[in-house]
């Protein structure tokens, strides 16, 4: 099964999930069906001033998701999970890493084809 | 919680004396000065320094001449001209790009992060606020203006207020696109002039490319009627909610010599007056469902 | 000569100073208006516009075919605009400060260089007065390069007058490098006074010979004159604050044109400055 990605505020399930992508804490890779996860920290991302969000698609692409889930995501990093064939689940602040796979799973999370709101610019 | 920015295009249209005289009215909101380049709101709001950070972004070559032996390549690959003829760097030219400390085939050239300037966490009479200083002749105020709000909106979230009020700087270019993006909505003031007509449309086209709902208000009315009710046709035109006038009232630069806002100064001069209109307008405006929540 | 007319803070009346004394000096006389992000002395200027010019900074384009997915563009670029993600390279050119590094670092030979469009570069004149001014596109982030483009018009045997943007950053800084004299023009008012300081910090460290103008002196307070005498800032200017002034202004019109006294005072202006650069030279 394909590895999701969540962007979370602390290494485990029962996190909430962070709803900053680009500045996430870190991110839970979980294998969907087994629950199984490892840890990527976002730290460096978080620090940056600029580029955060196309940073973090890249420790996302490397970690070897194929999913993201997170509160929002900004266009550039968009752009570039786009690019990277990684599918995006947003608006799903307000949960448990737990809970966001869940919905996942039961096939309630719509893809995004869009961001859904703009960066902090320059 | 909602950020509203006070922003105007053309510089020295009211924005900081507006916003200044806004937090006088405003129920639980901290303060934002996002003019990171020539920062004024703290001259009102007389803050209480509480944390001050340095803040540090992008990078500077320095040529090491003990170890440099004058190939000029680094001259050949600077785009900025950056490298004098005797081989050392100008800080003020150099972009931070560093190609020449990528490509020095003696390693001659160092890449040191740069301190461009300072941002403080604050309490005022009015609440808690951010602001910073950016170094004179410094770049990356996008980066500082981004940073800025961000510490706002955190200073906001941490008190569990409602409202995070931001001075944005004048025209529109980096800094100004940087403290738009992500906004519940803007203010634009702008004032009854040519200039402040031209320079209010490109504002007005700014925040319409970026999606952040944009109000107007009109400072100093009275200088020309016309170009007032001209400006609020453009605004209504393009879906901008006109918000209310301002009457010419040398209230505003009496309150500022004294380090007051204009309710502090006389709540009941003109200028107060209009100003309390624009601000039940504006709450209502941030209200509607066109205005957006943070996250 | 190049004079760069500076504020700090902005609507001031730098535009005011600037188009006053260019009209009043007439012929041989190029202004040049450097604020990009927001222009306005064409508004009082009214040139007619002979040569509109796109100009375009450079960002690069990848061929794919080309691309061994290396990732040394990603690594030497400091401004995140350009990545290597996946099978793909991904340029962000709005972020890209066009330093031609990732050109330069690809093994392959990969990456050409395109142009991303800053704004465009008018060019007009005015009995006789040269104009030029640069209009940022909007949603363009950097105005320095845009900055740059205009002064390159600036030519070497006619004074130059260059309308500056407010603040104290690199826009400003574009605009003041290499200026012979640096006018600032101020108000007397809180605000006013602190921005100042900070445009003097800037013009001193370009060591720039300056001078002051004191914009509606009769409101506010003294703090500047003080500021101005204990740093040794001549004061080159005072204009009063006057409603006939600011009215006429609103409509675009000059104070030379509805108050034609002041063009001998902004004759002596021009004169007091040429006095005070042959002093620094000589």
């Amino acid at each position: 099964m394909e590895k999701i990605a969540v962007s979370c505020e602390e290494p485990s399930l029962d996190s909430p999930v962070d709803p900053r992508f680009g500045r996430a804490a870190g991110f839970l890779i979980v294998d969907p069906d087994t629950l199984e996860f490892s840890y990527v920290d976002n730290g460096a991302s978080q620090a940056m001033s600029q580029g955060a969000g196309i940073q973090a698609a890249e420790t996302v692409c490397r970690s070897g998701a194929k999913v993201v889930l997170t509160g929002y995501v900004g266009p550039k990093a968009f752009q570039a999970l786009f690019a990277a064939g990684i599918k995006i689940g947003q608006n799903l602040e307000k949960m448990t890493v737990r809970q966001a796979i869940d919905k996942f799973n039961a096939g309630e999370v719509d893809m995004a084809t869009a961001p859904n709101r703009m960066g902090h610019g320059a | 919680m909602k950020e509203l920015v006070v922003i105007s295009g053309k510089g020295g249209t009211g924005k900081t004396s507006l916003l200044a005289a806004f937090a006088s009215l405003a129920n639980r909101k901290a303060l934002c000065d996002a003019d990171v380049d020539a920062a004024d709101l703290h001259l009102i709001m007389d803050p209480r320094i509480k944390e001050r950070y340095d803040f540090e972004s992008g990078h500077e070559a320095v040529i090491n001449s003990d170890m440099c032996t004058q190939c000029g390549l680094c001259r050949e690959l600077c785009r900025w001209n950056a490298i004098s003829e005797d081989f050392i760097v100008d800080p003020i030219a150099c972009e931070g790009c560093g190609v020449c400390y990528y490509f020095c085939p003696e390693k001659a050239i160092d890449f040191p992060l740069k301190t461009c300037g300072e941002w403080y966490l604050s309490e005022t009479r009015f609440g808690p606020m951010a602001h910073a200083r950016l170094g004179i002749a410094e770049e990356n105020s996008g980066k500082l203006v981004s940073l800025i709000r961000k510490e706002g909106k955190k200073l906001a979230e941490k008190e569990s207020l409602d409202l995070l009020l931001t001075d944005g700087p004048p025209g529109i270019g980096c800094p100004v696109i940087a403290s738009l993006g992500g906004a519940t909505a803007t203010l634009i003031v702008a004032e009854p002039t040519v200039s402040g007509r031209h320079d209010m449309e490109r504002v007005v086209e700014l925040a319409a490319f970026f999606k952040v709902p944009a109000m107007v208000c009109i400072n100093k009315y009275d200088l020309n009627p016309d170009m007032g009710q001209a400006i609020e046709a453009f605004a209504r035109e393009r879906n901008v909610t006109v918000m209310g006038r301002i009457p010419f009232d040398p209230v505003f630069t009496k309150a500022m010599v004294q380090g007051k806002t204009i309710f502090e100064f006389d709540d009941r001069s003109e200028g107060s007056k209009a100003v309390k209109v624009i601000w039940e307008n504006l709450v209502k405006g941030l209200e509607t469902s066109t205005c957006r929540e943070q996250s | 000569m190049i004079i760069s007319i500076a504020s700090g803070k902005g609507g001031t009346g730098k535009t005011t100073v600037a188009t006053n004394m260019a009209v009043s000096l007439g012929g041989d006389v190029q202004l040049l208006d450097c604020d990009v992000e927001e222009p306005n002395a064409h508004l009082f200027i009214h040139p007619v516009i002979n040569e509109v010019k796109t100009i375009t900074t450079p960002v690069p384009e990848v061929d794919m075919e080309k691309c061994n997915l290396c990732g040394k563009c990603g690594e030497i670029c400091q401004f995140k605009a350009i990545v290597v993600i996946g099978k793909t390279v991904l340029p962000f050119p709005e972020m890209c400060h066009s330093c031609g590094g990732c050109m330069e670092v690809c093994p392959e030979k990969a990456i050409t260089e395109t142009g991303r469009e800053l704004g465009v570069i008018e060019r007009g004149s005015r009995n006789g007065l040269e104009f030029v001014h640069g209009k940022l596109r909007v949603g363009e982030a950097m105005s320095p390069p845009l900055i740059r483009k205009v002064r390159e018009y600036a030519r070497p045997d006619v004074l130059t007058i260059i309308d500056a943007p407010p603040g104290t950053s690199c826009p400003v800084i574009a605009s003041m490098k290499g200026a012979d004299f640096v006018l600032l023009v101020t108000e007397p008012t809180p605000f006013g006074l602190n921005d100042l300081k900070l445009a003097v910090g800037a013009v001193k460290i370009l060591g720039i010979p300056c001078g002051l103008i004191i914009n509606r002196s009769d409101m506010g307070d003294d703090k500047v004159k003080i500021y101005a005498e204990k740093e040794n800032l001549p004061i080159l200017m005072e204009i009063p604050f006057d409603r006939k002034i600011a009215e006429a202004y609103s409509r675009g019109e000059m104070i030379v044109e509805v108050m034609p006294e002041w063009k001998e005072k902004f004759l002596k202006l021009y004169q007091q400055i040429e006095e005070m650069s042959f002093h620094k030279n000589h």
